[in-house]
């Protein structure tokens, strides 16, 4: 199947470069940092992971675009671009397969965070099913920051662009939810607005799944915003396509 | 199905900028078109329409007989392309590469790596297939993306600038290549080098400021020159003298090129309205009596063709 081999080919690219591995060594260690210092796992004294997961949505925003940035704008830039939209592929699949790809990824680092997991297991007797549903949420929460980086790298052939545009706009929507940013529409938007604004955070339905709770709502949020930012992404490859 | 590839009034408008501008063209069975013109004229844009990569603003291109906006899929699946400056994935192998583009088309296992086995074999990669692609030199680098244009053998083959970089064996190659490959595919080449044209292109057309301004043989657009007929004589530096004066009273001839090369002379006879002068000059010859010691007669010369319509100079 094509998509297959476009999303074997992307990851390939990951492993032959360091980059993959510079980037799970830094996640690792930096996820290790913030739940043991900052989130004072032991501390703490819960045989719980919310110290891991706390952290994981800031680590996150700076994390996925550097795995997203190079997916559109490395392709502009050698003009492999030309070669890949001129094969016998729709432009959908090869958007999938790229998109596919950085969420393999990101998956496996995720997967290899599964240590702090056994340790918990070890120390003491979590409710696994919380933290099932909190990998749940990282997952999604991943799966949506790569969906904008992925997107936002087809806007540049330039990688550091990229990835400050695309921290950018994860950052809005991760924050959207916060007072920092209702605060500025509370006062005069009507109260409809200023909830839709506060429900498109990231955050709201990240928090939702590390509670345990697995809600529609919250999955149709995630869905929505991956395939907004995958037709997105679909539209930014036509129209740089037209200007060369 | 003879016509493999046709494109029907190709027009490009960038904003106010006529880029392309209503270029028809068909290619058949066998045929290898070259396609020429300066820098800027709309080769590479042209070139992108037909792929499908750009979208013309007006017109079509039928790549055995699939529409290529409406069906993009399955034209290219009939066509291989070499974009200009052959881009790569620096971080594969030519193996891993090729690999990649045989299962993009569907050629998969032991077939697949035929496939890659044998297209790398033609355009002799042997010997880098394991290295990193970004450390290959250019003419390796041109070599696999020919690999890659070649290999699930399409019927219409579009190289742009397929030798551009290349030193004069690689050209050789390549263009052996070509022609090895256009007995049974049609074949675009864009290209402004003008020998190339004449080692392997059956048909050219020049194009300027986006326009189709010629379009024939090789020899057909040689015709076209000032030097078609034209006679060439080389002979001694004493000789030279006179004899220029003697030919420049023939009435058959236009104007005298002098060139000199060291002892000897090159005497170039450009005749009036190119109608062959040979007789006459043989004529003089034999009366006067010059050690001539090469004579040759030019049947045009494309540069100079290429040069009048694209600049409009003679």
């Amino acid at each position: 199947m094509v998509l297959a081999t476009i999303i074997r080919r992307e990851l390939t690219s990951y492993f032959a470069t360091p980059v993959a591995y510079v980037f799970l060594v830094i996640f690792l260690v930096l996820q290790g940092l913030f739940t043991f210092y900052q989130g004072a796992f032991f501390e703490r004294e819960q045989a719980d992971l919310a110290s891991f997961f706390a952290y994981q949505p800031w680590l996150f925003l700076f994390l996925m675009p550097a795995i997203g940035m190079r997916l559109w704008a490395e392709e502009r830039r050698s003009g492999t671009f030309e070669l890949l939209l001129t094969l016998p592929i729709p432009l959908a699949v090869i958007v999938l397969g790229k998109y596919i790809a950085a969420v393999l990824f990101a998956g496996f680092a995720l997967v290899l965070t599964a240590p702090i997991w056994i340790t918990v297991n070890w120390l003491g007797n979590p409710d696994n099913g919380v933290i099932i549903t909190g990998y749940l949420g990282s997952f999604l929460m991943a799966a949506s920051y790569l969906a904008i980086a992925t997107a936002l790298s087809a806007v540049t052939k330039n990688q550091v662009v990229a990835f400050i545009l695309s921290v950018s706009v994860c950052f809005l929507f991760l924050v959207s939810g916060l007072p920092m940013v209702l605060d500025a529409f509370s006062g005069w938007a009507p109260d409809a607005l200023v909830l839709a604004i506060a429900n498109l955070s990231l955050l709201s339905h990240f928090d939702n799944l590390q509670k345990g709770v697995i809600a529609l709502s919250d999955l149709v949020y995630f869905a929505a915003i991956i395939g907004l930012w995958l037709w997105i992404n679909r539209v930014l490859i036509e129209s740089k396509r037209e200007a060369g | 199905m003879d016509v493999l590839l046709e494109a029907r009034n190709l027009t490009k408008n960038f904003g106010s900028l006529h880029a392309v501008d209503d270029i028809s063209l068909s290619v058949k069975k066998g045929e290898v078109l070259g396609f020429l013109g300066p820098n800027g004229a709309g080769k590479t844009t042209t070139m992108k329409m037909i792929t499908g990569f750009l979208s013309p603003t007006l017109g079509e291109t039928y790549v055995c007989g699939q529409p290529v906006s409406t069906n993009s899929v399955a034209a290219r699946a009939h066509m291989g392309y070499l974009p200009e400056g052959a881009p790569l994935y620096g971080d594969m192998t030519p193996r891993g590469f090729l690999k990649f583009m045989a299962s993009v088309r569907g050629i998969k296992g032991t077939h697949g790596v035929d496939v890659v086995e044998s297209a790398a074999r033609a355009v002799h990669l042997d010997n880098v297939m394991e290295q990193r692609i970004d450390t290959l030199s250019k003419g390796f680098r041109r070599r696999v993306g020919l690999a890659a244009a070649i290999l699930h053998a399409p019927d219409v083959l579009i190289l742009d600038e397929p030798t551009d970089g290349l030193d004069p064996n690689q050209k050789y190659e390549v263009r052996r290549l070509i022609e090895a490959m256009s007995v049974d595919r049609a074949i675009i080449i864009s290209t402004h080098i003008l020998e190339e044209v004449d080692a392997i292109c059956h048909r050219a057309i020049i194009i300027n400021e986006g326009r189709i301004v010629a379009d024939g043989t090789p020899s057909e657009l040689k015709g076209r020159s000032v030097y078609k007929n034209a006679v060439t004589l080389l002979m001694p530096v004493k000789y030279a003298q006179n004899a220029a004066g003697v030919l420049k009273g023939v009435k058959t001839i236009d104007r005298i090129e002098v060139a000199a090369e060291g002892a000897h002379v090159r005497l170039t006879a450009l005749a009036k309205g190119c109608i062959d002068i040979s007789q006459d000059i043989t004529e003089i010859l034999a009366d006067k009596g010059w050690p001539v010691t090469e004579f040759t007669v030019d049947n045009g010369r494309l540069d100079d063709v290429f040069r009048s319509l694209t600049v409009g100079e003679i």
